[in-house]
């Protein structure tokens, strides 16, 4: 009974996804583990649309993409425990099993085992301390994240006069959220000169309800001993300095952050699991299969996404791959690709890849480090260009997905590199 | 008229141009770089369309998510709220339950998006 | 009527309350916030210092020593985290080397035992983060942490357990003196006590002038540090301080009892004893003066900033005594090494109390108290046991730190429990670890509002209910 081929974890639409394709590749001994109280991660407290546009071709909110998802996971009958979190992950040196060790209320502490595993954790916000913001710590203070869940999970009213820092997704969507809950939001800041959010969001969130957006400027003081009072938002220069005579102050009882995502990557790193730095997700060749054998890493554990569809299929992707390790066992290795990032990308997923166990299409994932406007997305393998492509904006908030066939990559006589080419070059 | 406005059909997000006739219509769009921002610059000036997504909260006390299941004229996003937030509902509810027939005379019914115990 | 009424639930109040509380006593604990630990206890660097620092002679000297001495035992018999983890006392300059001399002479005066110089070569094999700069330092073996709110609270549950009481949320407005005591006037009800003990903190100035004309000043100085996560807890083992020199008195970086890393803190005094800000300027003087000690501290790790307030009096000691009025005995100006004086001072201020009203010790009096299971830190067995009890135990709430909805419960559910957020916090851990509270508050505060009938918004982070479940806004 605690002996299984692929133990999930994580119950979102990464897990779920993964977990699917694993089955449809002939795995039928997997277990989902979840640590909240029903499927779907985070989507379930992203009441808002604009979900499943590349998997379902109909544009869904987010409970309902979780639930087409948890609805197959039935259908396929694929086991899913809730309420039961990992504890530590842990690869047996004798067997190469993973030992799982998770706790609930049902089992109580206890540990499983599988041949492969899929981490599928999600990420997490940013909190206030991380930021450094001086001031109060006062009540009213939340992650945008947080205060979604609180609003759209626990029917909560948070409070009535808004500011929030930072632009991310999360930011602007709870912009407008706040607004029909019935709040004032007076203003959203910025600390960069560019959005970090998505331009659609960015129109029906912020200009649909004439919600200011002040690019590069940041939160400098809070104030408010024990519930928030108000806080002074200053712009800030070239280097993101703060320039302390721009600061202005706004009085609000809610101050929300929408700061980043972090990966969360803790169990995997007491796993043995190497981190990229850059992703603060896993390394991972284009199986997605991490560092340590039988362990596979998708969706915002791997790496943040904007678009939960990119997530579904990646993570298909990484359920295909433990079911093949687990069917045909340790791939071959014979010629290993490394990708390497030059001008305007800041990191490349996966970071290496395997030529001949690789499949027809490899997919790249990428974020650029700045706005690009009309540039060329170049693949090259030393003086050989394997791939061109031409792109009118490229931009930090959405993620690239370049499709690299097979044959070209065996033309790569060294390790790749993916650039940006500016026009002016 | 010229009313300035931003496409949001990609990220580039180009500041566009439309000139507006006195009945209302868009005559010309300038500052796209494709025809998906003329289109856009022609329903959005003309006919400005969303789905409004909010929740219930369930006599139990429990929110539930909801949708208008199509868009509705921007304008009316506020009254189709206050509706939804007038209403109370027994649970359960199945994800796509009509939780109001024909919001606001928009002729547009706002639905479930969760099945909630 | 009482026979005894302490004024202020941190540290120092708790600890006499504790001490009262074995003795057959009337006595009760007044506190204006709504927990215990509101003060200066909860934001200070959570060391039991060994006592090489304080001057020969003094107050501090005599209690920081006593305390020091106590503490093992009392985390032991209390139930509250401590760990001997030593300490060093960093110095960059040859020139300065005669300070730590000097610091060696007064541990000896105060018989801190345990106390050498050391090499920076030395100091670096037993620390290899430290700086390259330190050329020698003060190592003090006795040298402590712990956990300052599970100490009060331990404290505060033990004193509860045997029959004193707390009075939260309730302010002293006045002080009226009688024939045979006080009457204390508070924003909730009147009450009358044989004998009054001043533990006010940053207030014990204002509480002392209600009743004495004797001038007493007590100054706010602000104390900023900044707090890593976890995975940087490593990097030293010891608490790390530096030698004070003409460039002022450095700042400490340490292990907390939990495993973190906490540097600070600054030292500045203010006016307002309500400003717990942080300020940029402070806490890039705690980055910067951080990094003469310990090399390579991730700052990208800081996982809060926070601001503490010592009270500081103008004796330069502690101002601990009868005041001159009788009955009125005052325990003031208790700043640094106060955490850890606070049961020698204690055990002082029942002595006092003694010399007032006769003392007679209490037949059932328990000297144990058993604090919240740290699930974390159990065995597997321990833990499964404890889930097979309570199936609130195998629910983990807060993801960061490992903890359970069934430590949460107790939290609440206890004697003197939690009523906010920053009290489950401070019980559990709760919100404590890298997120901050990220993924846990919605599940706490469900929970809080549960147990309190409230409304989820209406929980509160930390301060006030008022009698209708709103928030008290003062």
């Amino acid at each position: 009974m605690n002996d299984h081929s692929l133990i999930i974890i994580g119950g979102g639409p990464a897990g779920m996804a993964a977990a699917l394709a694993a089955k449809k590749a002939g795995i039928d001994d997997l277990l989902i583990l979840e640590r909240d109280s029903r499927l779907g991660g985070i989507l379930n407290q992203c009441i808002h649309n604009g979900f499943g546009l590349h998997t379902f071709k109909e544009e869904l909110t987010g409970p309902e993409y979780a639930e087409r998802y948890a609805n197959m996971i039935k259908q396929e009958q694929i086991p899913y425990e809730l309420n039961t979190m990992v504890l530590s992950v842990e690869c047996l040196k004798d067997s190469n099993k993973k030992a799982i060790t998770v706790i609930s209320s049902k089992r109580g502490v206890q540990t499983i085992y599988a041949k492969a595993v899929v981490l599928a954790m999600g990420c997490r916000e940013r909190p206030r301390g991380a930021l450094n913001i001086p001031g109060y710590r006062p009540q009213g203070v939340y992650t945008a994240g947080t205060a979604q869940k609180l609003i759209n999970l626990e029917g909560a009213n948070i409070g009535k006069e808004v500011v929030i820092l930072g632009s991310g997704d999360i930011g602007l969507i709870m912009a407008r959220r706040m607004t029909l809950e019935g709040a004032h939001v007076a203003a959203v800041a910025e600390l960069m000169p560019y959005s970090s959010g998505l331009k659609r969001n960015i129109v029906q969130c912020l200009d649909d309800y004439n919600i200011p957006l002040l690019l590069s400027h940041t939160v400098v003081d809070i104030k408010g001993k024990e519930k928030l009072e108000g806080v002074y938002i200053a712009k800030v220069d070239k280097n993101l300095q703060p320039i302390e005579e721009t600061k202005e102050y706004y009085p609000c009882d809610t101050l929300l952050l929408s700061c980043g995502l972090i990966p969360e990557n803790e169990l995997s790193v007491d796993g043995g699991v190497e981190i990229d730095p850059r992703t603060n997700g896993a390394y991972v060749d284009e199986s997605l299969e991490t560092s340590v054998e039988g362990v596979f890493s998708c969706g915002n554990v791997l790496h943040v996404h904007d678009l939960v569809d990119f997530v579904s299929e990646e993570s298909a992707r990484a359920g295909e791959s433990a079911a093949r390790y687990i069917l045909n066992g340790k791939k071959p290795i014979k010629e290993t690709i490394e990708i390497k990032t030059g001008n305007g990308v800041r990191y490349t997923v996966p970071y290496k890849i395997n030529v001949d166990s690789a499949d027809e299409l490899t997919h790249i994932r990428f974020r650029v480090s700045g706005v690009y406007k009309n540039t060329s997305i170049v693949i090259k393998s030393g003086e050989k260009e394997l791939m061109r492509k031409k792109s009118m904006i490229l931009v930090p908030s959405e993620m690239v997905d370049l499709v690299l066939k097979k044959s070209k990559l065996e033309e790569a006589d060294e390790a790749i590199t993916i650039f940006i080419e500016e026009a002016s070059q | 008229m010229i009313k300035e406005l931003t496409c949001i059909c990609c990220p580039m997000g180009c500041s566009l141009k439309a000139e507006v006739n006195e009945k209302g219509e868009v005559v010309s769009v300038k500052g796209n770089n494709c025809v998906r921002g003329e289109n856009y610059a022609k329903t959005e000036l003309t006919a400005p369309v969303r789905i409004v997504t909010t929740t219930v909260i369930a006599r139990s006390g429990e929110p539930v998510p909801v949708k208008t299941e199509k868009a509705v004229a921007k304008d009316k996003i506020f009254d189709v709220v206050n509706n939804i937030k007038s209403v109370k509902i027994d649970l359960p509810v199945k994800m796509g339950d009509v939780i109001i027939e024909n919001v606001s005379d928009t002729g547009v019914n706002v639905v479930s998006t969760r099945s909630v115990e | 009527m009482y026979d005894v009424i302490i004024i202020g639930a941190g540290a120092v109040g708790c600890a006499a309350a504790m001490e009262l509380g074995k003795y057959e006593l009337n006595a009760c604990v007044l506190e204006k916030e709504s927990d215990v630990c509101e003060g200066t206890t909860k934001a200070n660097s959570a060391i039991v210092h060994a006592g090489f620092d304080a001057k020969p002679g003094s107050l501090k000297a005599r209690f920081n020593v006593q305390g020091s001495n106590m503490m093992k035992e009392l985390s032991r018999k209390l139930d509250f985290a401590y760990k001997q983890n030593g300490a060093m006392v960093l110095c960059f300059d040859e020139n300065d080397k005669p300070g730590l001399v000097q610091l060696k002479e007064k541990a000896d005066k105060n018989g801190v035992k345990g106390v050498s110089i050391i090499s920076g070569d030395e100091a670096r094999k037993l620390e290899p983060a430290l700086s390259d700069a330190v050329c020698a330092a003060l190592l003090a073996e006795t040298s402590a942490i712990v956990c300052p709110f599970e100490m009060t609270l331990a404290f505060a549950e033990n004193a509860y357990a045997n029959g004193v009481d707390f009075k939260l949320s309730t302010q002293v407005l006045s002080i009226d003196k009688l024939d045979d005591g006080f009457e204390i006037s508070t924003n909730k009800e009147k009450l009358k006590t044989r004998c009054i003990i001043n533990a006010a903190g940053l207030y014990a100035d204002k509480i002392h002038s209600m009743v004495s004309d004797k001038p007493m000043k007590i100054i706010p100085r602000r104390g900023e540090y900044m707090l890593l996560d976890k995975s940087a807890g490593a990097l030293v083992s010891r608490t790390i301080f530096q030698l004070p020199t003409k460039m002022g008195k450095g700042i400490l970086v340490t292990p907390t009892v939990h495993g973190n890393l906490l540097a600070g803190p600054t030292a500045e005094n203010i006016d307002d004893k309500e400003n717990v800000s942080t300020t940029k300027s402070g806490l890039d003087d705690v980055r910067s003066k951080a990094l003469l000690s310990v090399k390579n501290i991730p700052f990208n790790k800081v996982i809060t900033s926070f601001t503490g307030l010592r009270a500081v009096g103008d004796t330069g000691d502690f101002i601990i005594g009868h005041s001159d009025i009788r009955g009125f005995i005052d325990a003031a100006g208790i700043e640094s090494p106060g955490l850890t004086s606070a049961p020698a001072i204690g055990q002082y201020l029942a002595e006092l109390v003694g010399e007032i009203i006769p003392l007679e010790s209490k037949k059932n009096y328990i000297d144990t108290r058993k604090g919240i299971a740290h699930f974390n830190s159990l065995s597997v067995d321990e833990q499964n046991e404890l889930i097979k009890q309570q199936p609130a135990y195998g629910k983990i709430v807060c993801r960061c730190e490992t903890v359970t909805e069934g430590e949460i419960l107790d939290a609440i559910n206890r004697p003197l429990g939690a009523t906010t957020l920053d009290g489950v916090k401070r019980r559990t851990r709760a919100g404590m670890g890298r997120c901050q509270a990220g993924f846990c508050s919605p599940t706490t505060m469900a929970l809080l509002a549960q147990k309190m009938g409230i409304p989820i918004e209406k929980v509160r982070k930390t301060g006030r209910y008022t009698e209708n479940g709103g928030q008290d806004n003062e």
